[in-house]
């Protein structure tokens, strides 16, 4: 396929003002499906089921099945509502879209149409820079998430040339709030950065309600991402292509950005967009036509007459309501001044998605200081080497436990870091594994003075060294000692005792 | 007012995967007609203070616990799949059509 032409971003806002929409699908982790009492793999204590393990006759639309309404389900999307400044509606009913797809059995989803749960809501969203925006929601309905296909035969895996699919219906009936914000205007150069902050402030939404796992990578959080662009001045709005499953904040950005420049440059050569699904290609940074929105968008929805209306009564909303959490960004707001970190401190951690752990193991008596250090530093190296999310690693306790055992002076920085490996491994809590293990450091002077003088004894070539005030050479004895001592005596602490030895003996 | 079109009907055939012959248009064009006709008598005494209805009983808030119940076995779910792979549905590459 060609590469498409790209007009310079700077460029591209000079002639024309960008407008973007958002759709993000949440998944929501209940322990049970939207309409059937299967486990729900959005739920981490499901997420690794084999495929098609997850089923129940719901789930395939079997004859004579029904759905029924998940009750927490309705509490976490009322809960989401609110969260996003919404109304709740008074009285709401699902929907059928139909569609032939084999990602769904029964030919249809049951979603909501007319008649969402929530609508008319705004949520601020705070730039790197400190720019805020408040991004207006125009409704956030409940649905049920589609089976997963896996195309084979394809040179790429894409539905492009596939030969024939694979489905896991484990997916199939997942609970789902999709957000849809209206057109968001004034952005400018600063709309791409507002597509990702945006999400992340979804994210953080989410997680502050406890409702999804909120993980990107497993497809818990998606974003479709609605651009257009029209001529400086003009009133009506330009063709828009939505970008379909850009599944990572740094691609959403990415891919905003891309459309930008793309239509950009067909725009000013002339031409016009036209209306599209695109894909984004994560390897190489750019978006493809999917389907044309034609009849294909014909869904005929319907209200969906296996299921009656949520009618949330005052008192139910009254009590989420009092419920919520602390809006994000006040939140971030708050914390940064309580934890006392720089801006790029804070920033570290909050675009790690690490807020609520390194907040959680504040609570848990470590400074905020060494919360922030083990969670951005070997944590996250950890999970990047071995591909796992860093929240998996290790509980804001198990951290909070092992700063408190390098604070009281059991254990060295590395010695704290064999003891998290040890916690990694599953072998207990990290005073648990420190004595296991031997890990504590050897602060009884009297076992160290005999290594020392063991190791002096064994190399008088650097003891002679050493006397003639050649300090460097004490690191060879340093290290004899530290592998005597297995790692577990204080580095500094052996130094001070092979010098004053050597000058001694 | 039942003046449903051919157009319509083949659009619909088309959204329903149903190939139908110039001729079978035709005759759905006449008897969807038709059936539009009687089922607009409602509007007779849909009167504004009638409030529209989706479901005929007037029940509302139906739930479930989010109490986990039994599933069926793979092989049990596969078991009315025209083919599968041992643990997945097997079906012909659609293009196009990704939703």
């Amino acid at each position: 396929m060609a590469r498409a032409e790209l007009m310079n971003f700077d460029a591209a806002l000079d002639q024309f003002e960008p407008v973007i929409g958002l759709e993000v699908h949440v998944e929501l982790n209940t322990r049970t499906k939207m309409f059937s009492s299967s486990p729900n793999p959005a739920n981490s204590q499901f997420h690794s089921a084999e495929p098609n393990t997850l089923i129940t006759p719901v789930c395939l639309g079997l004859p004579g099945s029904l759905p029924v309404v998940n009750e927490t389900a309705v509490r976490y999307s009322i809960s989401l509502g609110l969260a996003l400044g919404c109304s709740i509606a008074a009285s709401s009913r699902f929907a059928r879209k139909n569609y032939f797809y084999p990602d769904l059995a029964k030919n249809y989803q049951i979603s909501q149409s007319d008649e969402p749960i929530a609508f008319d809501g705004g949520v601020e969203v705070e730039l790197d820079g400190g720019r805020t925006i408040v991004v207006p929601i125009e409704r956030a309905h409940m649905e049920e998430d589609a089976g997963k296909l896996t195309h084979v035969g394809g040179a790429t895996g894409r539905i492009q040339g596939a030969e024939y699919s694979l489905v896991d219906y484990n997916r199939a009936g997942v609970p789902l709030v999709e957000i849809v914000t209206r057109p968001i205007f004034g952005a400018e150069k600063d709309a791409p950065a507002l597509a990702r902050a945006y999400v992340a402030t979804i994210r953080d939404i989410v997680l502050a309600l406890g409702i999804s796992e909120a993980r990107m990578e497993r497809g818990n959080l998606r974003c479709d991402a609605n651009v257009s662009l029209r001529p400086r001045g003009a009133q009506q709005l330009g063709t828009r292509t939505e970008t379909k499953n850009v599944n990572s904040l740094r691609s959403i950005e990415r891919a905003v950005r891309y459309e930008i420049q793309r239509q950009a440059a067909i725009l000013a050569g002339g031409g016009a967009i036209t209306q599209e699904t695109r894909h984004w290609h994560e390897d190489t940074g750019t978006t493809s036509a999917g389907r044309p929105k034609s009849d294909a968008d014909d869904y005929r929805y319907f209200p969906e007459p296996d299921l009656v209306p949520v009618v949330p009564g005052a008192e139910l909303i009254a009590e989420l309501r009092a419920a919520l959490p602390e809006p994000p960004a006040a939140r971030r707001a708050r914390l940064k001044v309580e934890w006392g970190f720089t801006d790029l401190e804070f920033q570290d951690v909050a675009n790690g998605g690490l807020l609520a752990e390194v907040a959680a193991t504040v609570a848990a008596g470590a400074s905020p200081a060494a919360a922030r250090k083990w969670w951005t530093g070997e944590l996250t190296r950890i999970a990047n080497a071995t591909g796992r999310d860093v929240t998996e690693l290790a509980t804001p306790a198990q951290v909070a436990e092992l700063a408190a055992l390098v604070n009281e002076g059991t254990l060295t920085d590395r010695l704290a870091r064999q003891a998290l490996e040890g916690v990694i491994a599953g072998e207990g809590s990290p005073r648990e594994i420190v004595d296991a293990r031997g890990l504590a450091v050897v602060s009884d002077d009297g076992s160290l003075y005999a290594a020392i003088d063991e190791a002096l004894a064994a190399q008088p070539d650097v003891l002679a060294k050493i006397r003639d005030g050649k300090v460097e050479a004490a690191g060879v004895i340093i290290g004899a000692v530290m592998r005597a001592t297995k790692g577990t005596a204080d580095a500094a602490r052996v130094r001070e005792l092979v010098l004053e030895r050597a000058a001694a003996s | 007012m039942s003046d449903i079109t051919a157009e319509q009907v083949a659009h619909l055939a088309h959204l329903a995967r149903i190939a139908l012959t110039p001729h079978e248009i035709e005759h759905m064009t006449r008897e969807l007609g038709q059936i539009m006709s009687a089922v607009e008598r409602v509007n007779e005494v849909a009167t504004p203070d009638v409030p529209p209805t989706s479901h005929p009983i007037a029940l509302h808030n139906v739930f479930r616990a989010d109490v986990v119940g039994n599933t069926l076995t793979t092989a049990e779910a596969l078991a009315g799949a025209p083919e599968a792979d041992g643990t997945r549905f097997v079906v012909s590459a659609i293009l196009g059509e990704e939703q």
